[in-house]
């Protein structure tokens, strides 16, 4: 159905080509770095150099093949474990770890805990912590797109927990009403936090759910970087064809823990991990590379080493950057201060100036 | 100028500011074909059509998530919640997105989402057609809230409110929807946020209101006067931006302060003006500062009109106060 009144939008160019063979080695290598600062990270953690972690790691493929069939000017809304997501659109990793610091150069101010970032530059909307309520914001910025006749989609990530909520249900109704061109891509990692996905819905897939919204699911092996990208990739054309969303699940496995607070060991056991670790979405790639003579054991140890060289460099540089201004925390609240914010910012002032506080 | 009532002036306004700017679109429940169930967007789609006037599915979460995507990408959505009493579904986009996008994204983000909703009491709604729980969201950094008394502050104040850069929640008294009307200018004059109204002025006692509360704090001062207790009637207007400097000075006149709102007493609106004038203008003080409003009760259906504030309560507080002085 179309929406009265929108003009139809001109045709997507096709996409139907494969993800490109040459371009493989290249997310093989942005996957690495991706898993390289996830472990770099979750040990920075446990050494107090930063607060808090939440890795994806098991989830690069899904992340990075997605990430790959989109443009430039596409809008992605992600949840908080997307640091993969934002690597792929061309983030640098000082920048994310600018933010995981909350320095004087973090983008975000040091507004949110680590992984909550955003970057305009690359249409990378802030993340928050609640679930779902980025997917709703997808469909409205979807809809703002339409109104402006801009051949672009938005992509909304998010996990199998955030099925249950009340934005997802919102989110895909609205789309399938207005017929928006979203994509909204479910990380099914098995878990939230502790609930497994069978605790979530008692549906066979989470993709099937988009039926009942009235346009197409489709599920996906999450570990297959090239199935992830042609997904992705054919729900954009449908999308800037008019023919409006598509629900898609990509199976993974979260390997680590929810976050840094959180102890897998609670509820599920190494038998099931290891179990997962078998489809391991970097082995698979690297087995696939190495069969096809693009890649070798050489080429491969060299690569983890200068990963491993570069984050810890990165971060070693990002925690030499300059602490934020105590006094920043009063911007960005309204774009003109109101005279209460004004006032208790006077008082902040006089509070620092005579030692009662100290940053 | 032009005779109007405030459904009017909404409607007019909101019609003059999307002919101005095509950046602006409503959205929300029965809007569009419907007009709106109060008629404030009356014959709105039938100029701008069913892309700027946007007939929702019934889903709060669904209304202010995908208003705030428009704010982001550009658009200025002006979203309408048919009765603030069903805003709640929608209180995590409000509350946990919209007030803190600016914010949480170091500035890159701002999302100014004006969202418009009736509310409180007066029109025999019970306790989910009545409540006045601005509260809540005056509480939240980064979300203002606006509430007018007249049909001409409701044109001038929404205007402003889509101007604005930032989210703006506008509380339409709908008790006095129809039945006030006044004179309307036809032009682009906006009202600032933060500069309350002195109603009408007044020496010995000041009464502190906004909304559909503000009649009946003018009915209570002719009473006064013909008594001869001179009461002055402040129409805040916005609460958040509060124009404190208002507040204060009339205290810092009369004395006395007496604080009418249709919500709750316990950490209503008024326990923040109170604490204002206790931090600010203490020693101006010769009586107690008063709190006229609804009880501490769930907004009951039957007895609304023992609930509601009115003119004698008023009238009686702000006369103990002077006693007592």
């Amino acid at each position: 159905m179309a929406e009265p009144g929108v003009p139809p939008r001109p045709a997507a160019k096709t996409t139907a080509e494969p993800f490109p063979d040459e371009a493989l080695v290249d997310v093989y290598r942005l996957m690495v770095l991706a898993r390289v600062t996830d472990e770099r990270c979750l040990m920075l953690q446990r050494q107090g150099r930063i607060g808090f972690y939440a890795p994806l790691m098991g989830q690069e493929a899904a992340q990075i093949g997605a990430s790959r069939a989109l443009a430039p000017q596409d809008w992605v809304f992600p949840a908080y474990r997307e640091l993969a997501v934002a690597l792929a659109r061309g983030v640098s990793l000082r920048a994310i770890f600018d933010q995981l610091l909350g320095n004087a150069d973090d983008a975000i101010k040091g507004r949110q805990m680590p992984n909550h970032f955003g970057f305009r530059d690359v249409n990378f909307v802030v993340a928050s912590s609640p679930i779902g309520t980025q997917i709703t914001q997808a469909v409205g910025a979807a809809m703002a797109a339409q109104r402006r006749h801009d051949s672009i989609v938005t992509i909304a990530f998010f996990g199998d927990g955030a099925t249950s909520s009340n934005d997802f249900h919102a989110g895909l109704n609205f789309a399938g009403v207005f017929q928006t061109p979203t994509i909204f891509f479910c990380q099914n990692n098995q878990w939230a936090i502790s609930m497994p996905r069978e605790r979530q819905t008692r549906s066979a897939t989470l993709a099937e759910k988009a039926s009942a919204y009235g346009f197409p699911g489709v599920l996906v092996d999450g570990n297959d970087v090239r199935a992830v990208y042609e997904a992705v990739r054919d729900a954009r054309s449908r999308a800037l064809s008019g023919l409006g969303p598509t629900l898609i699940e990509a199976e993974v496995y979260r390997f680590g823990p929810h976050s840094t607070s959180d102890d897998p060991k609670r509820y599920r056991t190494d038998e099931q991990l290891n179990a997962a670790k078998e489809r391991d979405p970097i082995g698979r790639l690297k087995a696939e590379l190495v069969a096809a003579g693009k890649w070798s054991e050489d080429s491969d140890h060299a690569l983890w080493e200068d990963s491993r060289h570069q984050v810890a460099q990165t971060f070693e540089a990002a925690e030499k950057a300059r602490p934020l201004d105590p006094r920043s925390i009063f911007e960005d609240v309204f774009a003109t201060p109101t005279p209460r914010l004004s006032e208790e910012r006077t008082e902040f002032d006089a509070l620092l100036r005579d030692g009662v506080l100290k940053p | 100028m032009t005779e109007m009532n405030l459904v009017q002036a909404i409607n007019r306004t909101l019609r003059d500011a999307m002919r101005e700017d095509p950046n602006v679109l409503l959205l929300g429940e029965d809007i569009g074909v419907n007009g709106g169930v109060f008629r404030a967007t009356d014959g709105l789609i039938k100029e701008f059509g069913p892309d700027r006037v946007i007939d929702t599915p019934l889903s709060e979460t669904g209304i202010i998530g995908t208003a705030i995507g428009m704010a982001l990408y550009g658009l200025k959505p002006i979203a309408e919640i048919q009765f603030l009493d069903f805003i709640y579904p929608a209180f995590d986009q409000i509350v946990s997105e919209l007030a803190k996008f600016r914010y949480r994204s170091g500035g890159q983000y701002p999302a100014h989402v004006v969202i418009r909703s009736p509310y409180g009491g007066g029109i025999r709604g019970g306790l989910y057609h009545s409540q006045s729980t601005e509260a809540y969201f005056c509480h939240t950094p980064g979300i203002k809230v606006v509430v007018p008394s007249t049909p001409a502050d409701g044109r001038g104040l929404l205007l402003s409110a889509i101007d604005d850069a930032d989210p703006v929640l506008f509380l339409e008294p709908k008790r006095i929807y129809r039945s006030l009307t006044g004179e309307v200018p036809e032009g682009a004059d906006r009202i600032p946020f933060g500069r309350a109204r002195v109603v009408r002025e007044g020496s010995d006692v000041s009464v502190f209101a906004y909304g559909a509360m503000v009649p009946p704090a003018v009915e209570a001062a002719e009473t006064l006067g013909q008594e001869g207790i001179s009461a002055e009637v402040v129409d805040l207007r916005t609460l958040v931006p509060l124009d404190e400097a208002a507040v204060i000075e009339s205290v810092e006149k009369t004395g006395r302060a007496v604080i009418v709102h249709e919500a709750a007493r316990f950490c209503g609106f008024g326990a923040e003006l109170a604490a204002l004038l206790s931090e600010k203008a203490l020693y101006s003080l010769k009586a107690p500062v008063a709190r006229v409003t609804g009880f501490d009760t769930p907004f009951p259906y039957a007895l609304e009109n023992v609930y509601l504030p009115n003119a004698d309560r008023i009238t009686h507080a702000a006369k103990t106060a002077v006693r007592v002085s």
